[in-house]
C-alpha cells in the first residue's frame, strides 16, 4: 500500500488538499444535550427541493414531533415541531446564507413540557415492503444530515427502483473541525448498523461499505464491533484527505467504479447515505419519532469549549454558543462565523440563524484561521490543478469567467465542479476561485431563467399576434357576411315589393 | 448588533487556507539558490558578487518603474512578492561571472520590462523573463557574454580583490589572456569545428575538466551542480517544484547524448559531459519550472522538459551556440499554450475527450 502510494504520488494522482483537521479536542468530548430554548425557529425550507407548506395557525397549540408543515411537490420533506408548544408566528427569519437574507419559517414558543404526540413504530422493519419504509421515512422528515439535506426517502424509492446493488455509507466526515459524524459512530454504532440494515431493506442493495477515514480510529473499532455480526455490512478505512466524504470520491475509493458525468450514482448500481441519517433513519422506522434534533459540532479558535451538542431544530445558533461556553472573551477577535464546515460552510453574517436539519457545525473562527489577504494575480503555478479532485483546471476556468466568457468556462468542465475548495485552499495568490465558479453557476442559470422567459414572452406575443390577426379577420368575414345577409333581406324585400305590386295590378 | 456585523461581506467558501503564498513560495526558491551562489562568489571574487547585487537592484528599479508608469497602487506589495529578485538572481546566474556593470543594467530592463511587464507583469508573460534577458544579451553582444574565467577562489593570492573586482566590474576591460578560459561546451566545439574530434581534444592538457563542485569556468552561478542539485531536491522536497520537469529536462538531455556518444565518441560529448556543463542542472531544476511560463498539467510538464532537454542538446550538438539552454527554453515556452490546451487531466467521470462515462450494462 506503501509503495502504491508513493506510485500515485508520482503520478500526481493524489487529487485532494490535506488540510489540518483540528478534530480534536472537540472529537473527543462527550456528548452535551441542549436543553429546549424557549423559541424556535423553523425555516420551510431546510432541504433540496420544494420548501414545506405551513399546515398550522398561529396560536395553536402543538405536541412535540407534530406535523407543522407539509412536503411539497416530488422533492421536499415535512418539519414537525421539535418540542411541544404554541406557534406564535408565520414569518420571515434570517437565513443561514452568506446574504444575510431572509426566508418565511415559523416560530414555535415552547411550553416546557416537551409532551410527545403520539407515534407509532415498527418493531419488525425488515417485514415491511420497502416502499412502506420509504413512506415512513418520507413521513418523518429525514433528510441527508450530511450537509446537502437532500431528502432520505428520495433516494430509497429511487434506489429500490434503480435496482442498486451497493449501499455506500459516508462516515468520511472529511471536513477539518467537525466531529459529529465520527461522535455518533463511536457513541451509537449499534443504532447506525440497525439503521444501515434498515436501508439495505428498503433499497435492495445487497452490501453496505462503510467509509470512515482514518483519522478516526475510534470509530472504525466501534464501527466494526458492531457491525461483526452482519457480512452484508463492510467497514471500510479510507485515507483521511479532503474531500474524501464527497459522494463521486467516496464512490471511487470503496467501489473503484467512476460516476459518469452528468449521472447519478444510481446509475452505477450505487446509493450513498450519510451515517447519521442511518440513525435518523433508524428512529424514524422502528420508533415512528420525526427528524427533529441533530448533533452539530461547536468548534473554531473562538469557542471556548469546543465539542457536540445535541441540539433541537430551529434552535438559534447564538443559543447554541452560549450552551456550549460561550466565546473565549466574549468574541473579541471574532473574525468569521460559519455554518457548517470551514471547506464547504456558509458564512453567516450574525448569530441569530437558526439551527437546520442540515447544521453539522456552527465555527467561530479567529484572524489566524480565517487570515483575510487580498487575492495577487495568478501566477499559473499549477496547485489548483494538482488539488482538484475532478480533474479541472480551475486556474483556465477562473481566468475565463474573469472575462465573462461563461460558455468557454462551461467547455472547460464548470458544471463538473463540486465547489469543495480545493483550488482556493491551496492558492498560493489566495484568488477566491470557488467566489469565481458559483458567481459563474448563478449568472449561467440567470442566463438561462431569462432565456426561458425570453421564449415565453415570445410565444406570447406571438400568440397575441395571430389572435389579433384572427380576430380581424373575423371581423372583416363577419361584415361581408352582415353585409350579403342585408343585401340579400333587401333584395327578398324588394322581389315581395314588386309581387305585391303585381298582384294588386 | 454590533459593527462588525454589518461590515461582515459575503465570502464564499471555503474558510480556510493551507497558508501557502507567492512570497513563502519565491523566498524558497531564493533559500535553494543560496548554497550555489555563495559557492559562486568564493569561486569568482568580488566581480561576480557586485554583478550578481547589480542585476538585482536593476530588475527591481525596473519593475518599480513599470508599476508606476502603469499606475498600481500598491507597489511595495507587488515590488517584495519576490518575483522581480527571482528573475534578477536567476538572470545573474547565467551571467559570465566578470561581466561589466551595463550588462547586468541592461539584463534588468530586458528581464522586466520587455520580458514581463509588456506583457502584463507577473503571471502573464509568454516567455521566461531571465532567459529572454539572456538571449538578448548573447545575441546582441556576444563578445562580453561569452567571455569565461578561471575559477580564482577568493583565498587565492591572483584573486582580485574589493577595489580591483569593482574596477573589472566598472571598467568593462577586456580581461587578460591569463585569466581567459573556454567552457567544455565552447572549447569542444572550437575544436571540432578545427577538425579534431572529441578523443583528441579532451585528451590535450588545454581541456577544461568536468567537475561536480564546480571547478570548472563557465557561468557565475550554474558551474557547481551539486549544489544546483542540492538546492533542486530542497525545491523538490518542500513541495515548491514536482519531479517532472527537471527530470524530463535531464532526460530529454541525457538519453540523446548517451545514444550519439554510444555511436560516435569521437564526435558527441558523454551525457555526463552535457549534464555536468553549462545550465543543464540549473535549466532543469530553476529555470524551466518557472510556473508561469511552463504547462499546468504533470504531463505536459513531461512534454515541456523532454522538448527543452532535447532542444538544448540539438543546439550544442548542431547550432551554431555552444549552449542551448536558454534557446531551448525560450522556444517550448512559446509552446506552452499549445501543449496546455492538449494536455489536459482527465475529468472523474468523463473520458479523456471530455465525453461523459457510458452507463454499464444492465444498470440504465
Amino acid at each position: 500500500m506503501g509503495f502504491m502510494n508513493i506510485f500515485k504520488h508520482l503520478l500526481a494522482d493524489d487529487w485532494g488538499v490535506h488540510p489540518d483537521d483540528h478534530k480534536r479536542p472537540a472529537a473527543d468530548q462527550a456528548v452535551r444535550v441542549m436543553p429546549v430554548p424557549a423559541k424556535l425557529y423553523l425555516p420551510l425550507q431546510q432541504h433540496l427541493g420544494g420548501p414545506a407548506r405551513p399546515v398550522v395557525l398561529v396560536g395553536q397549540k402543538v405536541k412535540k414531533g407534530e406535523l407543522i408543515a407539509e412536503a411539497q411537490g416530488m422533492v421536499s420533506a415535512p418539519i414537525h415541531a421539535p418540542t411541544s408548544g404554541t406557534i406564535t408566528a408565520v414569518t420571515e427569519i434570517t437565513a443561514p446564507h452568506p446574504s444575510g437574507l431572509t426566508l418565511p419559517a415559523i416560530i414555535l414558543e415552547a411550553d416546557g413540557l416537551d409532551e410527545w404526540v403520539e407515534l407509532h413504530g415498527c418493531d419488525d422493519p425488515f417485514a415491511l415492503p420497502a416502499a412502506e419504509i420509504g413512506k415512513r421515512v418520507a413521513a418523518a422528515g429525514v433528510v441527508g444530515l450530511g450537509g446537502a439535506a437532500f431528502p432520505s426517502a428520495v433516494k430509497l424509492i429511487g434506489a429500490s427502483r434503480a435496482k442498486v446493488t451497493t449501499l455506500v455509507m459516508n462516515g468520511g466526515e472529511c471536513e477539518p473541525y467537525l466531529s459529529c459524524d465520527d461522535r455518533l459512530m463511536r457513541d451509537q454504532a449499534a443504532g447506525i448498523v440497525d439503521g444501515i440494515r434498515i436501508m439495505l431493506h428498503a433499497t435492495g442493495a445487497k452490501i453496505a461499505l462503510v467509509g470512515i477515514e482514518d483519522n478516526k480510529p475510534e470509530a472504525i473499532t466501534a464501527m466494526s464491533a458492531a457491525a461483526a455480526a452482519f457480512e452484508q455490512i463492510r467497514i471500510r478505512a479510507v485515507p483521511a484527505r479532503y474531500p474524501m466524504g464527497s459522494e463521486k470520491q467516496l464512490i471511487q475509493v470503496l467501489t473503484g467504479i467512476e460516476v459518469p458525468a452528468d449521472g447519478r450514482p444510481a446509475d452505477i448500481g450505487v446509493v450513498v447515505h450519510n451515517v447519521g441519517t442511518a440513525l435518523a433513519l433508524r428512529s424514524a422506522v422502528r420508533e415512528g419519532k420525526p427528524l427533529i434534533s441533530r448533533l452539530v459540532t461547536v468548534n473554531g479558535n473562538c469557542a471556548s469549549q469546543p465539542g457536540n451538542i445535541e441540539v433541537r431544530v430551529g434552535t438559534l445558533a447564538e443559543e447554541v454558543i452560549a450552551f456550549a461556553g460561550g466565546l473565549k472573551g466574549d468574541g473579541l477577535g471574532l473574525a468569521r462565523r460559519v455554518m457548517g464546515g470551514p471547506m464547504m460552510g456558509m458564512q453567516i453574517p450574525h448569530w441569530r440563524v437558526p439551527v437546520v436539519k442540515g447544521t453539522s457545525g456552527i465555527l467561530a473562527f479567529d484572524t489566524v484561521e480565517v487570515a483575510e489577504q487580498e487575492p495577487n494575480p495568478c501566477i499559473r503555478c499549477g496547485s489548483c490543478v494538482k488539488a482538484c479532485p475532478m480533474g479541472l483546471l480551475p486556474l483556465e476556468m477562473s481566468s475565463r469567467i474573469r472575462n465573462e466568457a461563461y460558455s468557454e468556462a462551461i467547455d472547460l468542465g464548470l458544471k463538473d465542479c463540486i465547489a469543495c475548495g480545493c483550488c482556493a485552499y491551496v492558492c498560493p495568490s489566495k484568488i477566491p476561485l470557488v467566489q469565481y465558479f458559483v458567481h459563474a453557476k448563478g449568472e449561467l442559470a440567470a442566463q438561462d431563467r431569462a432565456k426561458l422567459r425570453g421564449d415565453a414572452t415570445k410565444k406570447l406575443a406571438l400568440q397575441r399576434q395571430e389572435r389579433l390577426a384572427r380576430e380581424a379577420r373575423e371581423k372583416v368575414e363577419a361584415a361581408a357576411k352582415r353585409k350579403a345577409e342585408r343585401e340579400a333581406a333587401a333584395a327578398l324585400k324588394a322581389a315581395a315589393t314588386a309581387a305585391v305590386v303585381q298582384e294588386s295590378v | 448588533m454590533t459593527p462588525a456585523t454589518l461590515t461582515a461581506q459575503p465570502v464564499a467558501s471555503p474558510h480556510a487556507h493551507g497558508g501557502n503564498s507567492v512570497s513563502r513560495t519565491m523566498l524558497r526558491v531564493q533559500v535553494a539558490l543560496v548554497p550555489a551562489t555563495l559557492y559562486g562568489f568564493w569561486l569568482f571574487g568580488w566581480p561576480s558578487f557586485f554583478l550578481w547585487l547589480l542585476t538585482i537592484l536593476s530588475c527591481l528599479a525596473f519593475e518599480a518603474l513599470s508599476l508606476k508608469m502603469m499606475g498600481v497602487t500598491q507597489i511595495k506589495r507587488t515590488l517584495f512578492d519576490g518575483s522581480a529578485l527571482l528573475t534578477g538572481w536567476l538572470l545573474a546566474m547565467t551571467l559570465p561571472p566578470w561581466a561589466p556593470w551595463w550588462v547586468a543594467i541592461l539584463g534588468g530592463f530586458i528581464a522586466i520590462v520587455i520580458g514581463k511587464q509588456v506583457f502584463g507583469g507577473v503571471g502573464q508573460n509568454v516567455f521566461n523573463p531571465a532567459m529572454v534577458a539572456r538571449v538578448a544579451l548573447l545575441v546582441s553582444f556576444p563578445l562580453p557574454l561569452t567571455q569565461w574565467v578561471y575559477p580564482l577562489p577568493l583565498t587565492s593570492l591572483a584573486a582580485p580583490d574589493f577595489i580591483d573586482g569593482l574596477r573589472i566590474f566598472l571598467t568593462s576591460l577586456p580581461q587578460p589572456d591569463a585569466m581567459a578560459s573556454a567552457s567544455i561546451l565552447g572549447y569542444t566545439k572550437t575544436e571540432l569545428s578545427r577538425g579534431i574530434d572529441l578523443l583528441h581534444s579532451l585528451a590535450g592538457d588545454q581541456a577544461p575538466v568536468l567537475s561536480w563542485i564546480g571547478a570548472r569556468s563557465g557561468s557565475f552561478g550554474e558551474s557547481a551542480s551539486l549544489l544546483i542539485l542540492g538546492g533542486g531536491i530542497y525545491l523538490l522536497a518542500t513541495g515548491v517544484i514536482t519531479w517532472h520537469t527537471p527530470f524530463a529536462v535531464l532526460a530529454g538531455i541525457a538519453l540523446p547524448a548517451a545514444i550519439g556518444h554510444a555511436v560516435d565518441p569521437g564526435h558527441y560529448l558523454s551525457a555526463s559531459a552535457h549534464l555536468l556543463s553549462g545550465a543543464a542542472m540549473l535549466g532543469a531544476f530553476f529555470i524551466a519550472t518557472d510556473y508561469v511560463t511552463s504547462p499546468n498539467t504533470g504531463s505536459g510538464q513531461i512534454i515541456f522538459g523532454l522538448g527543452i532537454g532535447f532542444l538544448t542538446w540539438v543546439i550544442r550538438t548542431y547550432g551554431g551556440y555552444p549552449e542551448g539552454m536558454a534557446f531551448a527554453v525560450l522556444l517550448m515556452n512559446a509552446l506552452t499554450p499549445v501543449i496546455d490546451r492538449f494536455v489536459k487531466p482527465r475529468v472523474l467521470g468523463r473520458d479523456r475527450k471530455g465525453k461523459a462515462l457510458d452507463v454499464p450494462e444492465g444498470n440504465a
